[in-house]
Parts: C-alpha cells; sequence; structure tokens
C-alpha cells in the first residue's frame, strides 16, 4: 500500500522533509511508526516521545491504534497550538 | 457559517459591521481577536503553520458544532499562518445570538476547540533562538469541562 505521509512543525524539522510517498504493510499507525523509527536518526528522534506526537489518517485526527487499510494520507505533528 | 484560513491579515472593523449587517434574529453579538503577544520583549516574529485541507474542514466542524450547540444566528472564524509580527492579529471569532449567554459562550467553545484540536504549529523566533510554542494542559482541561456533548462548561 503507498501512503501520503506529512509532517508538521517539529516532526517535520527533526525528520528533514514535509513530505513523501511511502510503501508499507504496516496494519496500524503503531506499525507505520515502529517502521520510520528504524530509518534514521532523524525518524527515531521525532518518534521519541509518543506522548508529544498526534496523528491524522486522511485529514482526521485519530490515534496510534487506528487501521491503515484503505488509508492515503497519514500525517504526524506535535498538539496543535491554534488560537 | 463561516470560516476562513488566510495568510493575509484582515480588517477586524470591516469584518465585524459585515458580519453584524447581516444578523437578523440575534440581540448579542461578540467576538474575540487573538494577538502576537511578546512576554520577553525579545520577539522578533511569530511563524504559523497549518495543514492545508485539514485546517479549513476542522475550523468549517467546530463552527457548525459551536452554531448548533447555542444555537448561534452566525459563527465566524479567521485563522491566519505565516509570518506575523508582535502586536499583529492572528485570529478572530465572531458569533451572534439571540441572547448574549449563548454568544459569548459559543465564542468561548471555538475559542477552545481552535486551541487544541485546529491543525495550526507557532514557532516563536527571537534574537538568537527559535522554539516552537508547547500545548498547555490548561488548554485541554478547558476543552474537556465542555464535557462529551460539549453542553456544560462546569470550569
Amino acid at each position: 500500500m503507498k501512503l501520503n505521509i506529512l509532517y508538521f512543525a517539529w516532526v517535520r524539522e527533526r525528520i528533514g522533509h514535509s513530505q513523501e510517498a511511502y510503501e508499507t504493510s504496516a496494519v496500524t499507525v503503531a506499525d507505520l511508526i515502529t517502521e520510520l523509527m528504524a530509518r534514521d536518526a532523524g525518524y527515531a528522534a521525532a518518534f521519541a516521545d509518543l506522548s508529544v506526537i498526534c496523528v491524522a489518517v486522511d485529514q482526521e485526527l485519530s490515534d496510534f491504534a487506528a487501521p491503515l487499510s484503505d488509508c492515503r494520507e497519514v500525517a504526524f505533528f506535535p498538539p496543535m497550538t491554534g488560537g | 457559517m463561516s470560516a476562513r484560513v488566510q495568510e493575509a491579515t484582515f480588517d477586524f472593523a470591516a469584518e465585524m459591521t459585515a458580519f453584524q449587517s447581516t444578523v437578523t434574529r440575534s440581540g448579542a453579538v461578540v467576538s474575540f481577536t487573538g494577538v502576537v503577544r511578546d512576554d520577553t520583549g525579545n520577539l522578533d516574529h511569530m511563524f504559523i503553520e497549518h495543514y492545508p485541507g485539514m485546517t479549513e474542514a476542522a475550523l468549517q466542524k467546530f463552527a457548525d458544532q459551536a452554531t448548533e450547540i447555542f444555537d448561534l444566528e452566525k459563527a465566524l472564524v479567521i485563522h491566519r499562518y505565516g509570518q506575523l509580527q508582535p502586536g499583529e492579529a492572528i485570529m478572530m471569532v465572531a458569533t451572534a445570538a439571540r441572547h448574549r449567554k449563548d454568544a459569548f459562550a459559543g465564542a468561548d467553545y471555538l475559542m477552545d476547540y481552535l486551541k487544541s484540536r485546529a491543525p495550526f504549529w507557532k514557532k516563536e523566533l527571537s534574537k538568537g533562538s527559535a522554539a516552537w510554542v508547547a500545548a498547555k494542559a490548561q488548554d485541554e482541561a478547558e476543552l474537556a469541562a465542555w464535557g462529551l456533548e460539549g453542553t456544560a462548561k462546569e470550569s
């Protein structure tokens, strides 16, 4: 399955790019994070503390247990600071 | 209900005049404006990043929710992104309701959701340093206080 993965704020800065097309067989968001963390030190640093990582699946806020089947876009970012 | 995400500045007075001119059954109009604050005196500028597509949908959803819960006649949200100087307006909300309590509560609800559930991130660029603004536990608590139905704020 090919996913479009987006990164924002300091997650983007640690990983070094804002988006990528990524081929994966990960079943859940948590599986995907495990795969990404193994890629290099930047990913590992970005996901080191999951208590400050939020995820959106197809632009809806979601959680790490969410399945990735039929999903096209996953975004990772820190807690939001709007307003 | 109207929600806009834009880089450009907005004219608060013109927005409020336009907002109020389309209100027909409300006796109360409330607005809130968020401004770039410089706590240390060293802030050069603020950079606001957002998630195009998701941001617009989230703001629209919160405006629609506030409208339904507080029986608003009308709600407006404008939120900026990009580079902003100290003193510049970041965002505004406006609500119109039959009575003032619903107008105030609707604006308060919208602000609580915007702070913690709209995909914006603020970075403060000061002389010699740059830091992303951390989310505050207090903001989550404010959001939780609305309850699942969003009808009772007890804090």
